[in-house]
């Protein structure tokens, strides 16, 4: 669980301070309406890692939901998630009708995730993004993003055609980062959505920034100094060696961050 | 109107200061009009390498605060006509440098000359950007090394931000790579980076590879750009990097351990 941004009052007279602040939360995706099949994949799925899923807080995905397949049963969801002692309290993706369901559930409607597949443009597109950016922060120096002139298109992906250098960070705000040129050991690129990069890359990747935990980093020749997708990473020290400086995915599978020859 | 060419690394100690001199002495020895500019407001060192400190009126502060004019604070070099040395101030700080200063001077200067070398102070605080921020082209001097690769790295990172051309969308600078204080054998045995090793992680047009050497020190000593040592190998690289800005295709030289020759190991030649 990368970089929590807790945010506090500390060393402030006022009673409270309002600010936002983002989390990485698991997510469970529902593929069935049948909530015995998903109430027996659950309790093994728990047994492995009870203490993992005390108290803590879900999101329950619709997007992956098949159309037509059936009503969610959100009181049993709910009861059987509760059951294991996790906190469901949102809801993202899904049908207007599964969201008026779930808000009868007292569950949050949460905004889609963006750059998803198939299923995306059923969204709703009501509310704001789930969470804001997990990642872990460089202290002291300004950004200088302008710096690299990235192109942002119509479709929202950002491509940057000069080198990223050492000092300079990218953000590609609600879609794709492609750079098709050296990104410079102590540059940061991070997007929302996937991650491109067809120089070597030297300096740090963040995908999946707002918590998309499908986003995957693409590269040709893997130097980077951190890797990182929906606030789960990975620093240069734990790549393997054999995965260095040729093409390589990266993705998470299951809260894992995997590392893939290409 | 004049070429604004600022000399930069972020490192200290790499060889700005003499790459400026050896680069507007060239210039302007083959005919190019060519003020060369101290940017290292308060360490002022270029007077030295000139061979003009005791000549030292006025500096650049002096004219940025109007209290003397261009005319007066305009040193001109003894050994070539086309080349003036405008001195920093060693007493002032580097605030006293504003953008606004800056710019009506380099603009003053432009309008009497080709070229305009601007040497940057290490590091990438206020007289550094203000080195830059009105350059066309950059040379970024590097040494053969990790850090000082590192640092040239973050200093195209600025160059392609807090610059003139950059703010106002024109063509971005032209960058320039310099290697340095380059040691072939060294580099033979691993205990150097090659040329081919910054290049990889730099990617930028080389304009020249100046060898160690120890011409440079006693060059710099004797207040002479090394670029007049034309028996030294680096007086000859630096001949050659001036050809490379001009546009010549020249090959590169010093980048392979001299072969020594029976007769040469003999005489120590």
């Amino acid at each position: 669980m990368a970089g929590h941004q807790q945010t506090s009052a500390a060393g402030r007279p006022a009673v409270f301070e309002l600010k936002a602040a983002g989390f990485t939360l698991p997510i469970i995706r529902l593929f069935e309406a049948d909530i015995e099949a998903v109430a027996a994949e659950l309790g093994t799925r728990v047994e492995q890692a009870p203490e993992f899923f005390r108290n803590t807080p879900v999101v329950i995905d619709l997007s992956g939901f098949p159309e037509g397949g059936g009503e969610v049963e959100f009181p049993l969801l709910v009861g059987l998630l509760r059951g294991y002692g996790m906190i469901p309290f949102g809801v993202r993706g899904g049908t207007k009708a599964q969201h008026a369901a779930a808000e009868a559930m007292e569950l949050a409607i949460l905004g889609d995730a963006e750059g998803r597949g198939a299923r995306a443009e059923r969204a709703t597109g009501s509310g704001e993004p789930a969470r804001s950016a997990p990642a872990p922060k460089r202290g002291g120096e300004a950004p200088s993003e302008a710096a690299v002139s990235p192109r942002r298109n119509g479709a929202g992906f950002t491509l940057v055609t000069r080198p990223v250098r050492s000092g300079q960070r990218v953000y590609a705000a609600g879609g794709d980062l492609s750079v098709i040129a050296a990104v410079s050991s102590g540059a940061e690129l991070m997007a929302d959505g996937n991650i491109h990069v067809y120089g070597p890359l030297r300096g740090r990747a963040l995908a999946g920034m707002k918590g998309n935990t499908d986003a995957r980093i693409f590269c040709q020749d893997l130097q980077a100094e951190l890797v990182s997708v929906a606030g789960h990473y990975r620093v240069s020290e734990n790549i393997p060696a054999e995965l260095r400086g040729i093409p390589v995915q990266i993705y998470l599978d299951h809260r894992i961050l995997r590392i893939e020859k290409l | 109107m004049a070429r604004i060419i600022v000399i930069t690394s972020g490192k200290g100690g790499v060889g700005k200061t003499t790459t400026s001199a050896a680069l507007a002495m060239g210039l302007a020895q083959r005919g190019h009009r060519t003020v060369v500019i101290d940017f290292d407001v308060g360490l002022r060192n270029l007077d030295l390498i000139m061979g003009c400190e005791r000549r030292v009126v006025y500096d650049f502060v002096n004219v940025i605060n109007q209290e003397a004019n261009l005319n007066q604070a305009l040193i001109r070099d003894k050994r070539c006509d086309n080349l003036y040395v405008l001195p920093a101030s060693q007493t002032r700080d580097k605030e006293a440098l504003t953008k606004e200063g800056v710019g009506r001077v380099l603009e003053e200067l432009s309008e009497g000359y080709d070229y305009i070398v601007c040497d940057s102070p290490a590091g990438i605080e206020h007289g550094a950007t203000m080195a830059m921020y009105y350059a066309d082209d950059a040379v970024v001097v590097t040494n053969p090394e990790v850090s000082s690769v590192r640092d040239s790295d973050r200093m195209l990172g600025i160059l392609s931000s807090k610059s003139r051309r950059a703010e106002s969308n024109a063509d971005p600078i032209r960058e320039f790579l310099l290697l340095t204080r380059y040691d072939p054998l060294r580099v033979e045995k691993g205990e150097m980076l090659s040329v081919d090793d910054v290049q990889e992680i730099l990617s930028l047009t080389l304009i020249g590879v100046i060898p160690e050497s120890k011409s440079v020190l006693t060059a710099s000593n004797a207040g002479v750009p090394v670029v007049l040592e034309r028996d030294s190998d680096a007086g000859k690289a630096y001949g050659d990097m001036v050809a490379r800005y001009l546009g010549e295709d020249v090959p590169h030289r010093f980048l392979q351990v001299e072969k020594k020759g029976f007769l040469s190991r003999i005489f120590g030649g």
